[in-house]
């Protein structure tokens, strides 16, 4: 049993002070390493700096975020063009449609993108022939091409279930209101769901670009000189960490200020949904 | 078909072998990364500013980085920092083991998406679960483990069940740093047999078949979880 003194009735309540906790002095601790962490990459960093390294592998880098911008951008773009059909697909009441467009979603989302990439580069050799009588193997041959064309199959299947998704998140009632006015069912589409089912889908769009950009990093595997494929370029050149440092930092700063962005958009966007 | 015969004229054992070790590194990192993530998103939902943001840090990066980079970072970055203590410890070069890195690395990631899960599963939880607790004279440690865990492991299930399921399939991503995972093996069988096309579809059913496997234990999982909801 613990004896408390009855508490005074003169003096006021002493203002609430911040104390010593536990978590506080945990999270001080905590900040303190990740500042440390952070010193010391800096400090990495300009000691490290060698002015030929920079000049010789610092446009090779520049050149790789351009690759790897365009590789995301036309990748979601054509997911995207890929992702209506498929979407409509897993709408359908059909079940050999609903069939086909389950199962090509749920190949290229149940196994690695890193698999698929090898399906489709290394795969191809195997079909060198066929594919030069197409006339498709200058396209096959590229590791470019190849992983445009395997990130796009993906994100589409990705991108197929957030649209199919989001409208079926729409109300029947919706539906039902635009049927009753007489408007016909692409009308309804395009002009009553779609409208909403995107506002649903903006901000698992944003995770897909935001997924994209990261997996993008995986075409160096097969050769493609992105941002990390230059990147492991000028590592195995100088075996120095620092380039993966700066790697970091730029794939860092890239998703952070593209979230940022999206989140600005969607506030905007959704400004007449909040109460 | 032959191809896919065990013993010395087919790659069947080391496919299965190469199964077995993605298998099992998806495992290990599981619960390494559970425990991380739960302890993040504890911190994430602390009262405490300073502990808060400490962890936003941790999220940020882990889950701004692509898994590749932070593997490459973990590998090679552990390798020269440890090296250089071994050499000053020991006098000689130290080797990092590739499934250590590739688990810490894995882990790492998974952690930073789990704690986002258990941080809204922790806000899917009333204030009276916790004020009912304190005021049976629970301690807030077993609060938390008696009241608030078993709550929150239903809530946050279904998000756990899809990191798990990305977990097996960035699994895939160590065998570029020479782990004789399921996708090494297919590389080697198709650098002796050339029959590129057939080997990756092989090991794209197989990442295929465990992920269905995977999805008929997490049901049986959640039916656990479940179990104290009734039917609806």
């Amino acid at each position: 049993m613990t004896y408390v003194d009855a508490p005074s009735t003169e003096r006021p309540p002493a203002a609430a002070r911040r104390r010593w906790t536990g978590a506080r002095i945990a999270g001080l601790i905590l900040l303190a390493l990740w500042a440390l962490l952070g010193l010391s990459i800096v400090y990495m960093l300009v000691v490290g700096y060698d002015p030929e390294k920079i000049a010789k592998y610092g446009p090779r880098i520049l050149n790789g975020i351009w690759v790897t911008l365009h590789l995301v951008v036309l990748s979601i773009l054509l997911g995207a063009l890929i992702s209506i059909p498929v979407a409509i697909g897993r709408l359908s009441h059909n079940p050999i449609i609903g069939g086909i467009a389950f199962g090509y979603s749920y190949f290229f989302r149940g196994t690695p993108l890193l698999a698929q990439t090898f399906l489709v580069y290394y795969g191809a050799g195997q079909f060198t022939d066929v594919l030069k009588a197409a006339g498709l193997w200058m396209f096959f041959r590229d590791a470019y091409f190849c992983a445009v064309l395997t990130f796009s199959l993906n994100t589409a299947a990705y991108q197929a279930e957030i649209l199919a998704g989001a409208i079926r998140s729409v109300p029947s009632g919706q539906w039902q209101a635009a049927d009753s006015l007489g408007l016909r069912p692409f009308i309804t589409m395009r002009k009553i769901i779609l409208p909403q089912a995107l506002i649903t889908a903006l901000r698992p769009y944003g995770n897909e670009v935001i997924l994209m950009i990261k997996a993008s990093a995986i075409a160096s595997i097969i050769t493609v000189l992105d941002l990390m494929g230059q990147t492991r370029y000028a590592f195995s050149k100088t075996y120095d960490l620092q380039i993966y440092i700066w790697a970091a930092v730029i794939y860092l700063v890239t998703v952070e200020v593209l979230r940022r962005l999206w989140e600005m958009m969607e506030r905007r966007l959704t400004r007449h949904l909040r109460r | 078909m032959e191809l896919l015969s065990f013993g010395d004229s087919g790659w069947g054992d080391e496919l299965a072998r190469g199964v077995l070790v993605t298998v099992t590194l998806a495992l290990a990192t599981l619960p390494l990364g559970l425990l991380i993530g739960f302890l993040i998103a504890v911190a994430k939902n602390s009262t405490e500013p300073l502990l808060r943001n400490a962890a936003h840090v941790y999220t940020t990066i882990f889950r701004g980085l692509p898994e590749l980079l932070t593997l490459f970072l973990i590998y090679y970055g552990g390798q020269m920092a440890l090296s250089a203590l071994w050499r000053l410890l020991f006098g000689y070069a130290f080797e990092v083991n590739s499934y250590l890195a590739g688990m810490i690395a894995l882990a790492l990631v998974f952690s930073s998406y789990a704690s986002e899960v258990f941080l809204s599963a922790f806000r899917g939880i009333t204030p009276g679960q916790y004020e009912g607790a304190y005021a049976l004279g629970l301690s807030r440690s077993r609060t938390m483990l008696l009241v608030i865990l078993p709550q929150l492991i239903r809530l946050a299930l279904p998000g756990l069940s899809n990191l798990w399921l990305n977990l097996l399939k960035d699994t895939s991503l160590v065998s570029v740093i020479g782990l004789t995972d399921l996708l090494r093996n297919t590389n080697i069988a198709v650098g002796v047999t050339k029959q590129a096309f057939f080997f990756f579809f092989v090991a794209c059913s197989l990442y295929l078949v465990m992920s269905i496997i995977s999805s008929f234990g997490l049901r049986r999982v959640s039916a656990w979880a479940e179990r104290g909801q009734g039917s609806r």
